[in-house]
């Protein structure tokens, strides 16, 4: 079952204070318009509680003593501008706050897209897109509502309450203090409450985050399931985190109630003690009734501030649980970095660029074991480098360093002299260019997917027909001739939200998309593995073409593809073992040679007239131990 | 990621299925009215199955706000009677009064944390169901459904979607409970105490209803526009992280992040703009409560002059007022979620509306025991509504005979794979397995005797192991081992720092393509299936791959049918007979040998795989 993708939890030592007050960096623009809202809200709270005082003028005035009608009306006419300026207040609030709200959370949603962005893949290899997903979702709404709602209703009930607290003291001082007493087991209650739904608050999200996991696999993957018929399977091993995340949700609604019953039971009886006290205090005039009324009308005022503490208090505790896995995210540094003064990229030599791995050794995490070991290679200007090894002994790893996708361990890898990591990503990632084996298009025209390919500073130079020609000379190339038949032609949206295209159609695009900027380095993941071999000399030859200028590192697993090549690298055991001529190495090289024809040593194989098909050999293929190991990672 | 087509037009858009208008969104279009009581009914079949978890909740709830009202009404009491009372030296009305209090409060505490337990059980059963409900119709809906919809969208339905519905349920139900009890049984006191102020009170009603109504126009709008924009930012989100390699090495990080922005922006806008309508709807109740209060005082007042009312009761009458307002603030709330869910609902109910392209028959025929005899019978095939792929297919695979499919990309080769495992269903003629028409078959049947290996080695996250027991969830361990020794993975993953049990990572990028194929190699052989299909599915394997799985499909691919997909002729030149398929027609079919002998065009590319294999 998906484990808990995420690193462990950090921050959990830190006060909840401290933690959501990180969050400053994107509610500061917002910060004056909620103050300004909280203090509308304040003071509609505290219309609210000056009523009962009108009522208390009222009842202690006219109504009991003189009997003036025209003071009655006047009381009525002074409760009804409160209510109606409470109401002004109230509209004040909402219009300052929530609007800003949106923007804070938009803003911390598009920061979070743009640092995802800026990580290098190593993050995105540990971390599951679903996790990724509901933290740039789910939390950040629950912060955005805690923000806009919470923290804002958090305040004004507090305050409600402390003022609420202060009327009744004023109102009556013993009342009040029987009042106040009752606050102090609930404020213990309080704390033993925010231990608990803590906990409970963090886990209950990262469950949402493993859900979002599931289901994000259970979509990416439907044709597996589908052809294995697995979907009750995972249906139930779904339902089963569901219902953990039920369970935990359950647990954090047990320790809420705790807490309302307390925030229900406590405030009540003490009214209650009051009312027998106040009253019996009246009777014998150390109270006036007007005062009573008036207290009792504060209470019933403060009673929905009090009785909302509780559920406040849960609402800032998950939107804390949110605010610590955004910063997780946020908090990972971009391991792959631009520096700090990019060199700029050399000019492009007239031969074509110089690619130079020295001693390069690469390891996909401090504790685990080096995929490359020290591999030394140069691709000289124009030259195209064909990458052979076995599946698994680290073709892609390799490939990816040169645009830097990952970054070395150790050793170096040199653009015409300069290091990779002295230039800047943008100008290192225009002059190289990927084709990768999984190819992936996004979502939008062929045209525009193949033209991807092209730096925007050239693109902007060419004329709409130069752009034309270059887009259809680089289908071409890479024999994607069908995408004229599609529906819309060029134009035809393809990718996720388009046409989908198999296997072999989405290569061929990807191989054009490669080969349009007509780059200085290009490097090609077994870019032909879908294709047959008739198409795959084709491309080879429009390659072979089109490249003469183009340094080229591809990765070959079949002879055909090792003829696109001028020379060829053996890679084995994390180290280059060989560099020469097919032909040569296939002689002298005998890993070479295995790995092209799975022939063993020595024996020229050769059974029912189809020499790659050799029949039994599997038995006796020597299988070094450190090669397999290798091949792990 | 052009920020040009944020949406496929309607003329490159995958086709719908036949006859079926779709709205933006790509769900079936219905008039609003059918949409919303579509979207009610979900809601109501949500909620039946809880149904007596809700009354008692309800009930609760009504004890709890009885409880809470009983307040004011015993403050006046004992000001009214209590009071005179004790100053005549009887202190038993205030005592009684005083302590019923104390019960009411310990009332009111226990049954407001039953409430908050109970509505979260209803809540989060009514979640798991729905959860469940939409994960087993997505598995359920055919590929053609999954192509057109996108994932992204199935995601956003699942996580978003879902989430918006919960805020009903948690807060909302009870509050809406809660809140209208308190509303009525403050309505009623007031009456009870002085019908003359309830007047005022129902008359202050009116007005309510009318904002309501406004409210209720004003949100849906915003709410749909909010969640097919939160669907839009989901989808960009998901199709990015999963092609991250390729944003960061084709420099799109800038233009992706500016679509982004906007798609935010939009969702921003939409939700910014709901929660303003909802900042009048609460202002203008704040508005009638508030003058309400005031009448009530105003007419009260006069009328204590006149002697027509006691002052406790005005007292009382006035509290009534306002607490009868209060919790309208909470019905507000409850309607603004309301809302939300039901532009969510909306979305949830359509796509549980989706019928699958590819239904489970009705009665079910049984195959218990498979020979693997497959027949294609006048089979016509073409995606939607799309150009006809494969024109008419006629095609007898007895029973144990390995074929391969050598054609062009796009000669319908995969077609053949798709219908034969069917992913789809033919729009003519039909699919055999040992003479039942795969429609007819039962599911479970279907997938144990058929099974389909694709290009695409998706592994899901967990341990390696467990991704080759997706072949066969009841395997042993050995069971399991055993099956990777058939295809040579086992040393590989033996190696592995805890061999089976070791994760694999996130989309399984840590193992090679290579052997990722050869991990989903290992699943099928472990499902053992009558009838196995490999599309492309040694594609990324070296050579020496290659032929450790070629001597394992040897062994395994005795006595079982087998449709191979592949364009290396050192795959094909292993089977019993080569079908070579151009514009969804076979055009030649025969043993490898006798194509060969035969010159036509397997001929020709086996003279040119010899040639490229002599280049060696």
């Amino acid at each position: 079952m998906p484990t808990p993708s995420a690193p462990a939890p950090t921050g959990g030592s830190v006060s909840t204070t401290r933690a959501l007050a990180r969050l400053i960096r994107w509610a500061r623009p917002a910060v004056p318009r909620v103050v300004a809202g909280g203090l509308a809200t304040l003071a509609a709270s505290l219309l609210a509680l000056a009523v009962p005082q009108v009522l208390r003028g009222v009842v202690n005035g006219p109504l009991l003593t003189d009997g003036d009608r025209s003071a009655v009306v006047r009381a009525a006419l002074l409760v009804l501008a409160l209510g109606v300026l409470e109401a002004f207040l109230v509209w004040c609030r909402r219009a300052l706050i929530a609007t800003p709200g949106t923007g804070v959370e938009r803003h911390m949603r598009t920061d979070l897209f743009r640092h995802l962005l800026d990580l290098p893949v190593a993050f995105h290899d540990r971390w599951s897109g679903g996790q990724l997903l509901q933290r740039s979702m789910g939390d950040l709404h629950t912060v955005r509502r805690w923000m806009v709602f919470g923290l804002v209703q958090l305040v004004v009930s507090a305050t409600t309450v402390l003022v609420g607290a202060g009327l009744m003291m004023y109102t009556s001082p013993l009342l009040g203090l029987v009042y106040l007493a009752g606050a102090l087991p609930v404020i213990w209650l309080g704390f033993a409450f925010r231990q608990d739904y803590k906990v409970v608050a963090r886990r209950a999200r990262d469950q949402a985050g493993d859900l979002a996991t599931s289901v994000e696999e259970s979509v990416h993957g439907i044709r597996v399931l589908k052809a294995f018929g697995r979907g009750e399977d995972a249906l139930e091993d779904f339902v089963r985190q569901a219902d953990d995340l039920r369970e935990t949700e359950l647990h954090k609604a047990r320790a809420q109630s705790r807490m309302s019953f307390a925030l229900a039971w406590i405030p009540e009886t003490t009214l209650a003690v009051s009312l027998g006290l106040g009253v019996w205090l009246a009777a014998s005039d150390s109270v006036s009734i007007g005062a009573l009324v008036a207290f009792f009308a504060t209470a019933a005022v403060m009673n929905r501030p009090v009785e909302s503490l509780g559920q406040l208090l849960a609402m800032t505790l998950d939107a804390r649980a949110g605010t610590d896995r955004f910063f997780e995210v946020m908090d990972t540094g971009a391991a792959v970095r631009d520096p700090q003064h990019p060199a700029a990229l050399p000019a492009a030599p007239a031969g074509g660029s110089r690619v130079e791995l020295a001693g390069v050794r690469f390891a996909h995490g401090a504790r685990e074991e080096e995929v490359l070991r020290g591999v030394d290679l140069v691709l000289e200007p124009g030259e195209t480098m064909a990458l052979v090894g076995l599946t698994g002994s680290g073709k892609t790893t390799l490939l990816q360093l040169v645009p830097r996708l990952y970054d070395v361990t150790g050793g170096t890898v040199r653009l015409d002299g300069v290091d990779v990591r002295d230039l800047a990503r943008r100008d290192l990632r225009s002059a190289v260019s990927v084709a990768f084996e999984d190819p992936i298009l996004f979502s939008a025209s062929v045209r525009e997917n193949v033209l991807m390919g092209v730096p925007e500073e050239e693109l902007a130079r060419l004329s709409a027909a130069d752009t034309d020609a270059l887009v259809h000379e680089a289908l071409d190339v890479a024999r994607a001739g069908f995408v004229h038949r599609l529906p819309a032609g060029l134009d035809t949206v393809i990718g996720e939200e388009g046409l989908s295209l198999s296997g072999g159609q989405r290569q061929r695009v990807a191989l054009a998309r490669a080969i349009a900027g007509r780059p200085r380095v290009l490097v090609l993941d077994d870019p032909l593995s879908a294709l047959d071999v008739a198409t795959e000399a084709e491309v080879t030859a429009g390659l072979r073409r089109m490249l003469r200028a183009t340094t080229t590192l591809v990765v070959a697993h079949r002879t055909s593809t090792v003829a696109l090549a001028d020379r060829v690298a053996v890679l084995e055991d994390g180290r280059v073992t060989g560099v020469g001529r097919h032909t040569d190495l296939l002689a002298t090289h005998p890993h070479y040679r295995y790995v092209l024809t799975a022939e063993a040593d020595g024996g020229p194989g050769g059974a029912e007239g189809a020499p790659a098909a050799t029949a039994d050999v599997t038995s006796d293929l020597p299988l070094p131990r450190g090669e397999r190991t290798e091949a792990t990672r | 990621m052009s920020r040009a087509a944020p949406r496929p037009d309607a003329a490159t858009a995958p086709a719908p299925a036949p006859g079926a208008a779709r709205d933006e969104e790509g769900d079936l279009a219905l008039q609003p009215r059918d949409v919303r009581r579509r979207s009610l009914a979900l809601l109501g079949s949500l909620l039946r199955p809880v149904t007596r978890r809700v009354l008692t909740t309800a009930l609760v709830v009504v004890g709890a706000q009885l409880a809470l009202v009983a307040g004011p009404a015993l403050v006046a009491l004992g000001i009214d009677r209590g009071l005179p009372a004790l100053r005549d030296g009887d202190a038993a009305p205030l005592l009684l009064v005083a302590g019923t209090y104390a019960v009411a409060a310990l009332v009111a505490g226990v049954l407001t944390a039953a409430t908050v337990r109970l509505a979260a059980r209803v809540s989060q059963a009514v979640l798991l169901d729905l959860r469940r409900r939409v994960f087993r119709h997505t598995q359920r809906l055919s590929l053609e459904f999954h192509e057109r919809y996108t994932s992204g969208r199935v995601i956003s339905r699942q996580t978003s979607d879902v989430e918006a519905l919960r805020e009903l349920l948690d807060g909302g139900v009870t509050t809406l409970a809660a809140s209208g009890l308190a509303m009525v049984f403050t309505a009623i006191s007031l009456v009870v105490l002085d019908w003359r102020s309830g007047m005022v009170l129902l008359v202050a009603v009116v007005p309510g209803v009318l904002l309501t109504r406004w409210f209720q126009v004003r949100s849906q709008a915003q709410y749909r526009r909010s969640r097919t924009a939160v669907a839009r930012v989901i989808v960009r989100f998901v199709e990015t992280m999963t092609g991250i390699r390729a944003v960061q090495a084709f420099r799109r990080e800038a233009q992706v992040a500016e679509v982004y922005d906007d798609l935010t922006e939009e969702y921003r806008a939409a939700n910014a703009e709901a929660i303003r309508v909802n900042g009048v709807f609460d202002t203008g109740l704040v508005l009638i409560g508030n003058v309400t209060v005031a009448v009530v005082l105003l007419v009260g007042g006069l009328r204590v002059l006149d002697g027509d009312l006691a002052v406790g009761v005005l007292v009382a009458a006035v509290l009534y007022a306002r607490r009868f307002f209060a919790p309208l603030a909470q019905i507000g709330m409850f309607y603004n979620s309301f809302q939300s869910a039901t532009a969510a609902l909306e979305k949830l109910s359509a796509l549980l509306a989706e019928e699958p392209t590819v239904p489970d028959p009705e009665r079910p025929a049984r195959l218990p025991a498979v020979t693997g005899d497959v027949r294609f019978d006048g089979v016509e095939f073409g995606y939607g509504t799309g150009q006809t792929v494969l024109p008419r297919l006629d095609l007898h695979l007895p029973a144990g005979q390995t074929v391969a499919l050598v054609g062009e990309t796009g000669a319908g080769k995969s077609t053949v794979a798709k219908l034969l495992a069917r992913f789809y269903d033919p729009r003519e003629g039909a699919v055999r397995l040992d003479g039942v028409d795969l429609r007819d078959l039962d599911p479970v049947d279907l997938r144990r005797a058929v099974v389909m290996v694709t290009q695409e080695a998706y592994l899901f996250s967990g341990s390696v192991g467990a991704n080759i027991a997706l072949g066969r969830p009841d395997a042993t361990p050995a069971e399991i081992e055993a099956a990777a020794r058939a295809v040579g993975v086992h040393e590989l993953i033996a190696a592995l720092p805890e061999g089976y049990d070791t994760g694999v990572d996130t989309r399984g990028v840590r193992l090679s393509a290579g052997q990722r194929q050869l991990v989903s190699f290992a699943r099928a052989f472990l499902a053992d299936p009558a009838v196995l299909v490999l599309d492309e599915a040694t594609s990324s394997l070296d050579i020496p791959g290659e032929q450790l799985v070629q001597e394992g499909l040897r062994t395994l691919l005795t006595g079982r049918t087998a449709v191979v997909i592949a364009h290396r002729l050192s795959t094909v030149m292993h089977a019993d007979r080569v079908l070579v398929v151009d514009g969804g027609r076979v055009v030649e079919d025969g043993s490898p040998e006798q194509l060969v002998a035969a010159g036509g065009r397997f001929a020709a590319l086996h003279t040119q795989w010899q040639e490229s294999l002599r280049a060696t």
